[in-house]
């Protein structure tokens, strides 16, 4: 009350001390929660393993390279000295070495993840540009057939496996009706054809103009980002639903109706213009989930990114690779998470 | 509604005894709301369905060897790869001459062990953990509660894949698996339940005649919190089969030859563009029981939890 009384530098310092003091502690929570991370991987792959060396040299190994690879892991050492070695080195960027490959795992990160990045925000453009339409429109006609298809769509994406759909619609696109492009990035013709700048090949290929390959990338990248685009629809789409019916139970829609505004804009202008934040959030939530949730979607569609980096490494017991996708990954999450949170206490003053 | 305003005089007396609004006893009270509860969820005809299907499916899991037309496990090369409607095998055969009828039969089985397994052990640890740090409060809240959010935090199905890389293949380590990343959202829900029971006057109550923490908890908590629980476990439910035959589709969960719903899909994927009903059907299984699932707990949360309408 004191604050609003006396208008000009009170008021206007308050809300930055507490900004900072929010800031402060979200830091501190980011902190805690990446350590913890960092935890679970360590217990993960040195403790869990009977023996963490075994795990990383292989079974056929030398004694030399043994007693090796026991040194260097510092595992003569006390369990809690370990576990400051490993947050050592990944602050360094040292993930270890790859067992497949030899090459340091960080480096293989690098290469495979903006293939990942590319499927993952394609997938949730699909998503946005017709779940929150959907969700607007099913909100606004509670009830009718639009309410009903969208709930539909919404609930076979929540139970439908994911793999499987990849599977089908592989079947029906490419080998039926040969629409699409078949699995892996581009076809085999035009691989390293336009020089690698993003990692993203549909940025890489605009970059050099060349359309055919383009076009060629966008035949293959098609079928696997709708599909992730299918289920961060159906988590967006119900989100922005029940939103909007919050918004339009509301007393100032019908203000803005009597006030003769026409249903456009009490819709877009009013209504969608309060859930605008709230939306971003779900958005970023999803995004992080598809960046997860492509894990199997790769797989399917030979696509090289993250997830099947990860899923070949754990097959061929390359512990290094696996922690190393897991931290990164998990890093990811984290940062996605903690950003929808900041953004939702920046612009929504109702948050504080 | 309008079940209840029936006049009395129309009824069986069963009815109108499960019906009353001033029941005799605290069974009484408690079997008539069981049966109004049963009562709208009957009304569901979604939630109904999902119900259906799920009482089916344990009585094929349970029935298996008499209703499978053949062995799920002996191979016949000679008639390998069998379309649909081949005599003998309604649903053709598999790569090594298995009828995949009898497989998804089978299957049935090992969907049901891994649910139940995480069924049991991912909400009971949550429950543990929430309501230790709903009770006791301070620092071991915090602590708790810090942990419950890395777990959070983590990426379920790739936190999974290194779990299960760490403890090897096979089915048991699924669910371990599973379970370690399931239990962080329960102990969140039953917390908060916690906040908001510790302080009513019941445990006051309980507490002046002497009660401790641990029977507090467990007599007086826990049996608050389990509505709630059921709501979200049956939700997730669709997940956690999702998630497990992800994990037998990868390879890392139920290994050859179980006919695991996943594991099948993954072995029939190589004929996907010839024999597309390999791998097609389990994925149809795995489909059908998560969304029973899913119809089940949405009906499930209308009659226990109504304050939320899920709309």
């Amino acid at each position: 009350m004191t604050i609003q009384a006396e208008p000009g530098k009170g008021r206007r310092k308050s809300p930055l001390t507490s900004i900072a003091i929010s800031t402060f502690k979200t830091t501190g929570t980011i902190l805690v929660t990446m350590l913890g991370l960092l935890f679970v991987t360590f217990i993960i792959g040195r403790v869990m393993p009977i023996d963490p060396v075994i795990s990383i040299v292989g079974e056929r190994a030398s004694k030399e390279t043994y007693e090796a690879a026991y040194q260097a892991m510092g595992l003569d050492k006390p369990i809690i000295i370990q576990f400051f070695y490993y947050i050592w080195d990944i602050l360094h960027g040292d993930f270890g070495q790859s067992l497949l490959n030899a090459r340091p795992v960080a480096e293989d990160i690098r290469r495979v993840f903006p293939a990942t990045l590319e499927l993952a925000t394609l997938g949730t453009f699909i998503g946005v540009l017709i779940g929150v339409p959907l969700g607007v429109l099913a909100a606004v006609r509670r009830g009718s057939w639009i309410d009903q298809i969208a709930r539909f769509v919404a609930l076979i994406g929540y139970s439908m496996p994911i793999f499987w759909l990849g599977l089908v619609g592989l079947l029906i696109f490419y080998g039926i009706l040969g629409w699409v492009g078949g699995p892996g990035r581009v076809g085999i013709f035009y691989v390293d054809v336009v020089p690698s700048v993003t990692g993203m090949i549909l940025v890489d290929s605009l970059l050099d103009g060349n359309w055919t390959v383009f076009k060629d990338a966008m035949s293959h990248i098609i079928l696997p980002a709708s599909l992730l685009g299918y289920y961060s629809l159906a988590y967006i789409s119900r989100m922005t639903r029940s939103f909007m019916l919050e918004q339009m139970n509301a007393e100032y829609i019908t203000t803005a109706r009597v006030k003769g505004l026409s249903e456009w804009t009490v819709i877009w202008r009013h209504a969608f213009g309060n859930i605008k934040v709230q939306l971003i959030t779900v958005i970023a939530l999803s995004y992080a989930g598809l960046l997860e949730g492509s894990v199997l979607t790769e797989i399917i569609f030979a696509w090289p990114g993250i997830g099947s980096y990860i899923t070949t490494a754990l097959l061929s017991a390359d512990m290094n690779a696996v922690l190393g996708g897991t931290v990164v990954v998990g890093l990811v999450f984290v940062c996605l998470n903690v950003f929808s949170d900041l953004l939702y206490k920046f612009f929504d003053p109702r948050a504080k | 509604m309008s079940l209840l305003n029936t006049p009395q005089g129309n009824q069986p007396r069963w009815r109108s005894w499960l019906l009353t609004d001033t029941p005799t006893s605290r069974n009484h009270a408690r079997v008539a709301s069981l049966y109004q509860g049963w009562l709208s969820f009957r009304g569901n005809s979604m939630a109904m369905f999902g119900l259906i299907i799920l009482v089916l499916l344990v009585l094929i899991a349970i029935f298996a060897p008499l209703i499978a037309p053949h062995d799920p496990f002996v191979q016949d090369l000679a008639n390998r790869l069998k379309p649909l409607a081949t005599d003998g095998h309604m649903l053709g055969t598999d790569s090594l001459g298995r009828d995949i009828l009898s497989r998804l039969i089978y299957g049935a089985r090992i969907t049901l062990y891994i649910v139940i397994l995480v069924a049991l052990i991912a909400p009971v640890a949550g429950l543990f953990v929430g309501t230790v740090a709903g009770y006791v409060g301070g620092w071991v809240d915090t602590i708790l509660m810090r942990i419950t959010d890395i777990f959070l935090a983590f990426p379920r199905l790739v936190l999974a894949l290194a779990f299960v890389a760490a403890l090897g293949a096979g089915i048991e380590n699924a669910v371990i698996a599973i379970s370690l990343t399931a239990w962080p959202p329960y102990a969140r829900i039953a917390r908060a339940e916690t906040l908001t029971i510790r302080n009513s006057d019941y445990i006051s109550a309980v507490k002046l005649q002497g009660a401790g923490p641990f029977r507090i908890i467990t007599r007086h908590i826990w049996p608050l919190c389990i509505s709630s629980l059921i709501v979200r476990v049956t939700l997730d439910m669709a997940g956690i089969i999702l998630a497990a035959a992800g994990l037998g589709f990868l390879g890392l969960g139920a290994q050859p030859p179980s006919p695991e719903w996943g594991a099948m899909i993954s072995e029939g994927r190589k004929f996907i563009l010839d024999y597309w009903w390999v791998a097609t059907l389990p994925g149809l299984a795995i489909f059908l029981v998560s969304l029973a699932f899913n119809l089940l707990g949405d009906g499930l949360r209308d009659v226990l939890d109504p304050k939320d309408d899920g709309s």
